[in-house]
């Protein structure tokens, strides 16, 4: 027994000195050089509820990304039937659905469809028109269509990972929730605006003719004249706020898009002293970009981001070199982001916010200390009851309660895990839970010694019967938070983990290290009396 | 030091008639102020919409703050006082449009409506109503199947149904009666005070799971013994524990309660509620139920004989 008593003591202390060590990184950044290469200085992250900072589900509304796939499909069929020589009654595309009507060779359309086009889905439709002709509805195929959803997921994450990192966020987290979500979180980050406008964007840029022939005004009246569209150029005065927008007559067809972007930087204009985006364009686009402007002398080319024309040029010579520029009246931080969207590509789909939460540092700040204070002073205010009411075996569990704090954090800090307020609260019922482990073995042991045990048999018959108890109930919250855990989320996971850590620091600090102190007491030290 | 003398012999199961009427007027009363508000006042975490926390260098006026609101076309702005003279929380409860914006829209004319004032945006909310809607399903997923572990986990230990459905009981009576006094006491249903409920369902088990192990323990001792004085024998052994922990954790609540600050305020109320009815419903709610069911079969099992 004794002999197992020595054993013991070097086993919980090493699991206690292993734990302080894993603190220390926590509490202070100066540490030796030596201390990462034993011991892993994992810190304890702070939920932004605590520590300030932004955090953003997004949904990817991944059936955009279908549907311009179907446009891309429409427009290049309609080349196609041209080509083969089947007439074009009407070719639409109704969101995901395209709709072609024609009097053609049916038997030419279903060998076109089989030779290129096998991921879609043929339906009849009842014709409208009698005699030859024919109506089909052609949808994507269903696994093709998921390919294309989970691929316009996966790109919108690693572009908005590629912008964060371009901003420069310490420590951000961005990760897959569910199937088309994206959960950011950006600690400290101090104007949460300027971060969604950057992160949201689209950031779509496209290169289109514009119309020269086609009459605008005519256009603006509702009559757009066919493979047209009109877009406008928005531009805000700074001073009064108001909005001015000048339409275009466009052509529908893109030229080119950003994806042949190699490079976008800030530059700033020497003559007005406005900054402006210099574009760079990689091999493939310089050749394209030669070739329409070589194409289109004296004509305009509109550049757009995301349906908003920002300028349109007339061509001037043809452009070999593969550069150019976007102008507008941008503030320097405004350009600055513009690039970084630009760098970092367009989304594959436009992204919804479904729910944004951002702290300021200072409430954050304040949430600490006044939680702090209020944790401290009630703790301060356990201890000392604990020692009033129990005496020298109160002192024990007054260790115990510590040691299960120093336990829980150092297990946070090891798992990488978030402490967030509902953490706290978890952190505060496993506490809780500790005191009242200890209650119930010192109220058993005074209860054995009422009956007359000596305080030996006490100890040992005091613990083994309050450790039923305790493994009972803790087992059974214990139970509750692994569920609460696997199905809840954000904030009712993060109450879930400080409490499942917690009870199990509890077990390990109020039964077995309290044990062995009284195990201590009893058998080396032999008390007569038990203060308790 | 003795709280209570080992001889204690308060007859509490002999008062579970009067009791049984409290817990009915109780949960009435909850279900009732449930029913008169048109169910808990959830917040924008649950409902979606849009909060905004807000510091003002000055003091400012909360009806200037609400005229403001107004003639931006913000009806149905809820401003609240949040701690101190200058921070106010705004809040707007809505599930259409675009929030996003809508919030943005807001901080600016905030910004330039108190310019003189130095307007700090501490905090923002916006959560889609979709979301909220998720949140709510989640939450009493997570709840429920934690409810049936939890059955099943005491009824498996103590090898009787009876002692898990007790628990149980006893864990919907303080559900209910939280979320009445929740209702009652005008509190908005958030995150925080979800918490709070699932803090409350873990110290009402540990309570519970303390006087049937003492029930257990008693059973083998005192054979001959009817099982109401089995029952009663046992919470008085344990009647020690049971005023010391809730005590000492009622301590700690109020605590937090005077001093936690306007955020831990809701959370510490809800708690101190859900703190005595957890210590009541084992005693009242849980062994009463264990104790009809075992009357219940063992006269069953009688007339078959």
């Amino acid at each position: 027994m004794l002999r197992s008593l020595k054993w013991r003591f070097f086993l919980y202390a090493a699991i206690v000195i292993f734990a302080v060590l894993l603190l220390i990184p926590s509490l202070t950044s100066e540490l030796p050089s030596w201390y990462g290469k034993v011991i892993p200085t994992e810190k304890i992250h702070l939920g932004l509820d605590l520590q300030g900072g932004m955090h953003l589900i997004l949904e990817v509304e991944a059936e955009k990304a279908v549907e311009s796939y179907m446009e891309r499909f429409k427009n290049n069929l309609r080349e196609d039937l041209r080509d083969r020589g089947i007439p074009v009654g009407q070719l639409d595309r109704e969101k995901d659905r395209i709709v072609l009507e024609s009097s053609g060779d049916r038997g030419k359309l279903d060998r076109l469809l089989a030779e290129r086009y096998g991921m879609m889905r043929v339906k009849e439709l009842p014709s409208s028109q009698g005699g030859g002709g024919w109506r089909i509805e052609l949808v994507l195929d269903s696994k093709q269509e998921e390919q294309i959803r989970k691929n316009a997921v996966d790109q919108a994450l690693e572009t908005i990972r590629n912008r964060v990192d371009q901003f420069g966020v310490s420590e951000p987290e961005i990760t897959l929730q569910g199937t088309d979500r994206i959960l950011i979180q950006l600690p400290g980050i101090k104007d949460p605006q300027r971060a969604i406008n950057l992160i949201g964007q689209t950031a779509l840029l496209e290169f289109k003719l514009v119309d020269e022939e086609g009459n605008l005004d005519e256009a603006l009246k509702g009559v757009v004249p066919p493979g047209d569209i009109i877009l406008y150029q928005r531009s805000v005065d700074p001073k009064t706020g108001a909005v001015k927008k000048v339409p275009y007559l466009l052509k529908e067809r893109t030229m080119m898009t950003g994806e042949v972007l190699k490079d976008a930087r800030v530059q700033i204009d020497t003559q007005f002293n406005e900054p402006y985006v210099a574009l760079e364009f990689d091999d493939i686009g310089a050749k394209l970009f030669e070739q329409i402007t070589g194409a289109n002398v004296k004509k305009r080319l509109a550049i757009i981001l995301d349906n908003n024309v920002y300028s349109a040029p007339v061509i001037q010579e043809r452009i070999a070199g593969g550069r150019a520029q976007i102008t507008g009246r941008f503030t320097v931080e405004e350009a600055k982001d513009l690039a970084i969207v630009l760098r970092a590509g367009a989304l594959p789909a436009p992204v919804k916010i479904i729910e944004q939460r951002s702290v300021g540092p200072s409430l954050g700040q304040d949430s600490i200390e006044k939680g702090l204070w209020s944790t401290a002073a009630s703790a301060l205010l356990v201890v000392l009851f604990m020692i009033f009411y129990y005496r020298l075996a109160g002192a024990v569990a007054d260790i115990a309660l510590i040691l299960n704090v120093v336990l829980t954090l150092a297990a946070l800090a090891l798992f990488r895990a978030t402490l967030t307020l509902p953490g706290i609260a978890g952190l505060v019922l496993s506490i809780g839970m500790a005191v009242d482990a200890n209650i119930l073995i010192h109220e058993r042991i005074k209860e054995e010694l009422r009956w007359g045990k000596t305080i030996r048999a006490a100890v040992d018959q005091g613990y083994h019967r309050a450790f039923v108890t305790i493994i009972d109930s803790n087992v059974t919250t214990l139970l509750a938070g692994v569920i609460l855990y696997q199905f809840g989320t954000g904030p009712v996971r993060g109450f879930a983990v400080t409490l499942c850590i917690g009870i199990m620091a509890n077990i390990f600090t109020a039964v077995y290290i309290t044990r062995w102190v009284f195990d201590y007491l009893t058998l080396k030290v032999k008390v007569k009396q038990l203060s308790i | 030091m003795e709280l209570i003398r080992p001889d204690t012999r308060f007859d509490f199961i002999g008062k579970k008639k009067y009791a049984l009427g409290i817990s009915t007027a109780v949960i009435l009363i909850s279900l009732g102020s449930l029913f008169f508000h048109g169910g808990l006042k959830y917040g924008v975490d649950f409902a979606g919409g849009i909060l905004i926390q807000t510091k003002f260098s000055k003091a400012v006026e909360i009806s200037d703050i609400r005229s403001a609101l107004e003639s931006s076309g913000l009806k149905d702005a809820v401003v609240q006082r949040f701690g101190g003279e200058s921070e106010f929380l705004i809040r707007v409860e809505k599930s259409t449009g675009d929030l996003e914006s809508l919030s943005k829209s807001i901080q600016t004319m905030l910004q330039e409506r108190f310019k003189d004032k130095a307007v700090e945006i501490r905090r923002t909310e916006v959560v889609g109503p979709k979301v909220g809607k998720e949140l709510k399903k989640k939450a009493l997923w997570a709840v429920g199947l934690s409810f049936a572990a939890i059955l099943i986990y005491v009824a498996f230990r103590f090898h009787q149904f009876a002692y898990g459905l007790g628990g149980i009981v006893a864990l919907f009576h303080d559900v209910i009666v939280t979320y009445g006094a929740i209702s009652i006491f005008g509190l908005e249903y958030s995150l925080s005070l979800l918490a709070v409920i699932l803090t409350i369902i873990g110290f009402s088990i540990n309570d519970t799971i303390v006087i049937f192990d003492r029930v257990r323990e008693n059973l083998k001792k005192l054979r001959k013994e009817e099982i109401e004085t089995v029952f009663n024998v046992s919470i008085n052994e344990t009647l020690g524990r049971t005023i010391l922990t809730t005590g000492t954790v009622m301590m700690v609540v109020l605590i937090l309660f005077f001093f936690g600050g306007p955020v831990i305020h809701d959370f510490a109320t809800a708690l101190v509620v859900g703190l005595i009815t957890g210590t009541y419903s084992t005693i009242y709610v849980a062994s009463p139920v264990v104790l009809l069911w075992h009357h219940r079969v063992t006269e069953k099992r009688k007339k078959i004989r």
